[in-house]
């Protein structure tokens, strides 16, 4: 059990790869606060924790909220004392080529992508710079490479990318013990990409499907466990000496 | 309680199993109730290794390799198999340095470095995928993994030709994982990609920038390189062999083609 005693936020929790992370966590000792837009995901996600003799808690948190980051990490310090972990993970995939794309979606996939991986690690940082910590931040393949229906996306999922090295390298230049890490799924089966295909134009979708399911050299989709995994080796004491690094977990997708 | 970092059974060979990296991590992926084959160039330090390991209570066994010969290839990989009932995971550890700038370098010493550090790559993913692909002699598929540096990912003065061969470690990674999962083949091969790690070749690597004319004296050069280093510290044998552990586990199975750093934040600015 890697992370008895320790304590994890991880938003974007109910749902998805956020989800199966907390269950991971919670699987290895570690005490998970599930945050999510969607609350009532949040608290299933707990309830299942809880029964099977797991640690978890459940907040609503509006990722794009500056205030909200300011008071779940207080909670999370005035309730359990500590935060050892922070995975990033909330975010939103609205399709659009860079001719289609609108300033205000653009914009909305920056908020809920980026300003929020800013203002989490930032928040995580202060109250982990004594103790150290993990704060891992989901970005994507399409943080490495380019997808001409995801502009917007590619853009944020890009700027996480380097951003984490930035953090990475102040945290080590203050001597705070904190690694920040990205993490890169490719297609993993979840219900973001399900609901991808239903923001683009209907007659792109099955090209799109085709194009990309075709181009994973393991001929399928990975799963939320395997990010989980990856989330895991980054949270605990094993990846010690890494930082500003980036974890890619895509089935060969950007090897080609 | 799950456990997906385990190697529960599956059968690893390590090469370069000896002394160093390879030792660190032979000792994890045994730790983790693999059973292990260690082989090196060196057969008594790699019997040492393997005796401490068995005396306790691991699964090893131990060869002598030349990874440059083919045919040592062959008799490693038989005992193997013939050894543990299996081959599941093969660590491409075995690997030498020699820095200098190039001016400086006799091209015998860039050969030399090539057919360690780059033939012995291709032996052995050639050789060990016949027998681990899906319809293969033991056919599980499995995980390969293929130590490179960071010096296979960035430019150093002095390290041209061994930067040279941790590319061409880097690239063929990623090629032979698209062909074998396109192939369907059931083999993941993956690179590592160490900074700098306290071992004999981290000492190396401060000697020779010393002879090289990078530092005065091996006390600077160790805190030069360092202090270029954003945790501050060499890293251990032991932090290459947690992530190789993660790579040869489950835990990694959608894993391939990737490129896995293990450096102190060296690489990150």
């Amino acid at each position: 059990m890697r992370l008895i005693g320790k304590v994890a936020i991880v938003t974007g929790g109910g749902s998805g790869l956020g989800k199966a992370t907390c269950q991971r966590f919670a699987e290895e000792g570690a005490l998970v606060v599930v945050t999510d837009i969607n609350l009532e995901s949040a608290r299933q996600v707990v309830a299942d924790i809880l029964a099977t003799d797991g640690k978890a808690q459940a907040k609503h948190q509006d990722v794009t909220d500056e205030r909200r980051w300011t008071e779940i990490l207080e909670q999370v310090v005035s309730d359990h004392g500590r935060l050892d972990i922070l995975v990033n993970n909330a975010g939103v995939a609205l399709a659009a080529t860079v001719e289609d794309e609108t300033l205000e979606k653009w914009r909305k996939t920056q908020a809920v992508n980026g300003e929020s991986v800013f203002m989490g690690t930032r928040a995580a940082i202060a109250v982990m710079k004594e103790q150290g910590g993990s704060i891992i931040n989901i970005s994507s393949v399409e943080g490495l490479i380019g997808e001409p229906l995801a502009a917007a996306y590619n853009f944020s999922k890009g700027g996480v990318r380097i951003f984490t090295k930035s953090a990475a390298l102040h945290c080590a230049a203050k001597n705070y013990a904190i690694r920040v890490n990205s993490l890169h799924p490719g297609y993993i089966a979840t219900p973001m990409i399900e609901q991808v295909a239903q923001t683009m134009d209907p007659e792109v979708v099955g090209e799109w499907q085709a194009r990309v399911m075709g181009s994973i050299p393991v001929g399928c989709m990975g799963e939320p466990i395997d990010i989980a995994n990856g989330c895991l080796f980054l949270a605990s004491d094993e990846s010690r000496y890494m930082t500003g690094a980036e974890l890619v977990i895509d089935g060969g997708y950007t090897a080609r | 309680m799950s456990n997906s970092f385990s190697l529960n059974n599956k059968v690893v060979l390590v090469t370069g199993a000896g002394a160093g990296i390879g030792r660190a991590i032979a000792k994890q992926l045994a730790g983790a109730r693999a059973q292990v084959m260690l082989s090196d160039i060196d057969s008594t330090t790699c019997a040492q290794a393997c005796d401490e390991l068995s005396t306790a209570g691991c699964r090893v066994a131990s060869h002598a390799h030349d990874v440059t010969s083919e045919d040592d290839w062959k008799r490693v990989l038989t005992a193997t198999v013939s050894r543990f009932n299996g081959l599941d995971v093969l660590v491409n550890n075995a690997g030498i340095y020699a820095g200098s700038m190039l001016l400086d370098s006799p091209i015998e010493q860039y050969r030399r470095l090539n057919k360690v550090n780059v033939e012995s790559v291709f032996l052995g993913m050639k050789l060990a995928a016949e027998i681990m692909k899906i319809g293969g002699t033991v056919g599980n598929g499995g995980s390969i993994i293929n130590m490179s540096s960071v010096a296979g990912l960035k430019g150093v003065s002095g390290d041209a030709a061994y930067g040279a061969t941790k590319g061409a470690v880097r690239l063929c990674t990623k090629h032979l994982a698209v062909e074998f999962a396109r192939l369907g083949y059931g083999i993941r091969v993956n690179s590592v990609h160490p900074g700098l790690i306290a071992t004999d070749m981290g000492n190396q690597v401060l000697e020779d920038a010393v002879a090289s004319g990078l530092a005065p004296d091996f006390d600077t050069a160790n805190i030069l390189f360092s202090q270029m280093i954003p945790m501050g510290h060499f890293g251990s044998g032991e932090d290459v062999a947690n992530m190789v552990q993660f790579l040869a586990s489950d835990a990694s199975k959608y894993c391939t083609g990737a490129e896995f750093v293990v450096d102190g934040g060296l690489l990150a600015g």
